[in-house]
């Protein structure tokens, strides 16, 4: 399962990397996204990868650390998940008002001579 | 036991900001005089809030000059430590010094076009004093991204096609380096099970070679982040380009910015991979840095002598400043970090005036801002910001000149303003190698890359001080048309404030470096931070105070016995 996992995280990871790359603002937007996407997903497997291990402990009970799954990366992801959510939306309407503005989507403002 | 009341001001410089932004942003540019009070109000309570953090630390009122305070009452590994020693406390200061300079200067012209300004401008301030006072490495993360956020709308401020195509890249670089900085924490979290610095830096020494192994991959790539923003070479090619399109007053605090990566970097190296210390993780990384920082000092000077434009030779001298902070951390001696901690705050101030003055300089060329006006219309901005009242003051061209020598003594290092002192200093802890005890100190050799760095830094006061007096005569002596520009008290004044703050640096060098030494003798002993961050308890809560009254035990029996419970409305009240 380790193995999938990360290979997806890298899959993602990769992909955005190349849209950032890439000229056009609406690709980098995506690239970002990918991005942030994978990095939410390695922040989640941090705390390793466990089957049938909530990280809730039930009431009235005594938690046994041992059948219990991390919480604290699930409650990082969560806040970068938020972050980045933030940061993107804020990303977006920069992007718009430069199309606005310059009349081109291209990430320098304009079109490179042909 | 109760938390004495004085305990919370580690809290205001955080919380002030966080209100006075909220306060503000309700209120429409109508109000912008009350908008501007508020501000500045709020800044000047900083400004007071750092003082006192500065006479606490080093006077005795804490234990080592450590201040902790266990937010929400979370005993120290579990909860968010926010902790307050003497480098902290001035950076704090520098950082209310400088944002009274740049809200000064705001008050004519920029503060008063765009909505957000001053809501923005407190949030900036937030994130950057959240940084330097937070000591878990999530929530830095979480500060960080405030001032970031607050910095892309200010880069944004004044909106004109320049700034956006700027901010743009400004942007995508910044998420890009959020990102690392989210990969290198978990990583971080996944090898120690901990993201508070102190219990990160009392367990990596003992850490297994496989677990060390991750944290340093975490670490280097958690640095990232910060070499992203203190622009070291080759990670520093967007900070030109925004300083030269932000608005003088948030380009001023942008040269801030690039301080707090360095900080960072200063306190997080120094704690986590301390050299000298058992463990396979000490010493970690410094080559990196060192190198680095060299590497961005030859950039940034070859930047400075190719730019035309005042705004993107500030920006590669501003290259140039964290370059060689990046190497004076690299090199790992414990007396150059005082002379750099020197530097750092002289050439904020050096650059930061420079930036201010170069709005001011270049209505000698053009004396009505033609950008101003398109932003004006952009916005539909009724209220028309009075012209610049001030008569055309007869000296204004003799101030610019002397303002302008004056930054560029100081950014090349030459005497007799702060920057010779930060160099001089700088030279005499590399030529002075530490002695180890019983040696004898003729026997002490300078190792070849102290030479080098040396020389770099000789070479790039010298480019720096060619770059400068050729932008400087072609502007004063070569201008054909000059007419003296017409300037404002209120612009004027924290261009002179700043300058004066770096005459007083130089004139009050003895105990300034006194302080600065304490500062790094503290961040030099991790074990005291450890002790005092891992050892403060977490004020016990109604219940079990009322329960150790009742046995005859105060304090300290109840805090040990509910290590880490929450007590409600204690610290937060």
């Amino acid at each position: 399962m380790e193995a999938v996992i990360a290979l997806a995280i890298g899959i993602v990871f990769a992909s955005g990397i190349w849209l950032v790359l890439r000229p056009r603002s609406f690709q980098v937007l995506c690239g970002l996204m990918l991005m942030s996407y994978a990095v939410n997903l390695f922040i989640f497997i941090m705390g390793r990868l466990w089957v049938d291990k909530p990280p809730l402990t039930p009431a009235g009970t005594v938690p046994d650390p041992g059948t219990l799954a991390d919480p604290l990366p699930q409650a990082l992801v969560l806040t970068a998940i938020v972050i980045g959510f933030a940061t993107t939306a804020l990303y977006l309407v920069v992007m718009i008002g430069s199309r606005g503005l310059t009349g081109t989507d291209h990430v320098d403002g304009e079109e490179p001579e042909p | 036991m109760t938390l004495p009341w004085l305990q919370h001001i580690l809290l205001v410089p955080i919380l002030l900001p966080l209100l006075c932004g909220a306060v503000l942003a309700p209120l429409t540019q109508g109000w912008h005089r009350l908008k501007f009070a508020l501000s500045y109000a709020s800044v000047l309570g900083l400004l007071a809030t750092a003082l006192v953090l500065v006479a606490m630390t080093d006077g005795g009122y804490w234990q080592d000059g450590i201040g902790v305070y266990l937010a929400a009452n979370w005993a120290a590994p579990f909860g968010i430590a926010l902790v307050a020693d003497r480098l902290a406390a001035m950076m704090l200061l520098l950082t209310a010094l400088l944002a009274m300079a740049a809200l000064h200067f705001a008050m004519q012209r920029w503060g008063r076009i765009g909505v957000h300004f001053h809501t923005l401008f407190q949030f900036l301030l937030m994130g950057i004093n959240g940084a330097f006072l937070t000591h878990d490495l999530f929530n830095l993360f979480v500060f960080f991204e405030v001032m970031l956020a607050a910095s892309y709308g200010l880069v944004l401020h004044g909106y004109n096609s320049t700034r956006l195509r700027a901010s743009m890249q400004y942007i995508a670089v910044n998420l890009a380096a959020a990102l690392l900085f989210l990969v290198g924490t978990a990583l971080i979290y996944a090898a120690t099970g901990t993201l508070n610095m102190a219990d990160l830096a009392a367990r990596i020494p003992a850490l297994p070679a496989a677990s060390a192994g991750l944290v340093q991959t975490g670490a280097a790539i958690l640095v990232l982040a910060f070499l992203i923003k203190s622009a070291m070479w080759p990670l520093g090619f967007w900070l030109p380009t925004t300083y030269a399109a932000a608005s003088p007053p948030v380009a001023a605090m942008l040269v801030l910015m690039t301080k707090v990566g360095a900080y960072v970097i200063l306190r997080l190296w120094l704690l986590l991979f301390p050299i000298g210390t058992a463990g396979t993780s000490s010493g970690f990384g410094y080559d990196a840095l060192l190198y680095g920082g060299m590497a961005t000092i030859v950039f940034g000077a070859a930047g400075m002598l190719s730019s035309d434009s005042a705004g993107r030779m500030a920006g590669y001298g501003a290259t140039v400043s964290s370059g060689t902070l990046l190497a004076v951390i690299g090199y790992g001696q414990p007396s150059l970090v005082v002379a750099g901690l020197y530097y750092l705050v002289g050439s904020t101030l050096a650059v930061a005036a420079f930036l201010l003055l170069i709005e001011l300089i270049e209505r000698i060329r053009t004396p009505r801002s033609a950008m101003l006006a398109v932003t004006m219309e952009a916005y539909a901005v009724e209220d028309t910001p009075d012209e610049p009242k001030g008569q055309g003051v007869p000296a204004a061209m003799a101030f610019l000149g002397l303002s302008f020598a004056a930054c560029a003594l100081m950014i090349a290092g030459l005497p007799p303003l702060s920057g010779f002192v930060a160099k001089f200093s700088l030279f005499h802890a590399l030529l002075n190698p530490p002695v180890a005890a019983g040696a004898d100190a003729a026997g002490v050799v300078i190792p070849g890359v102290g030479w080098v760095l040396m020389a770099l830094v000789i070479a790039s006061g010298l480019i720096t001080i060619i770059s400068m007096v050729r932008f400087g005569v072609r502007t004063f002596w070569a201008a054909t048309n000059a007419t003296p520009p017409k300037l404002h008290r209120s612009e004027v004044a924290p261009i002179a404030f700043l300058l004066t703050l770096a005459v007083a640096m130089t004139v009050e060098a003895s105990p300034i470096f006194g302080y600065l030494q304490r500062a790094s003798a503290g961040i030099h002993r991790p074990a005291d931070y450890i002790g005092r961050v891992l050892g403060t308890p977490a004020v016990p809560g109604p219940a079990a105070r009322h329960a150790a009254g009742a046995a005859g035990v105060m304090g300290a029996a109840g805090a040990a016995a509910a290590p880490g419970l929450p007590a409600s409305g204690e610290a937060a009240s």
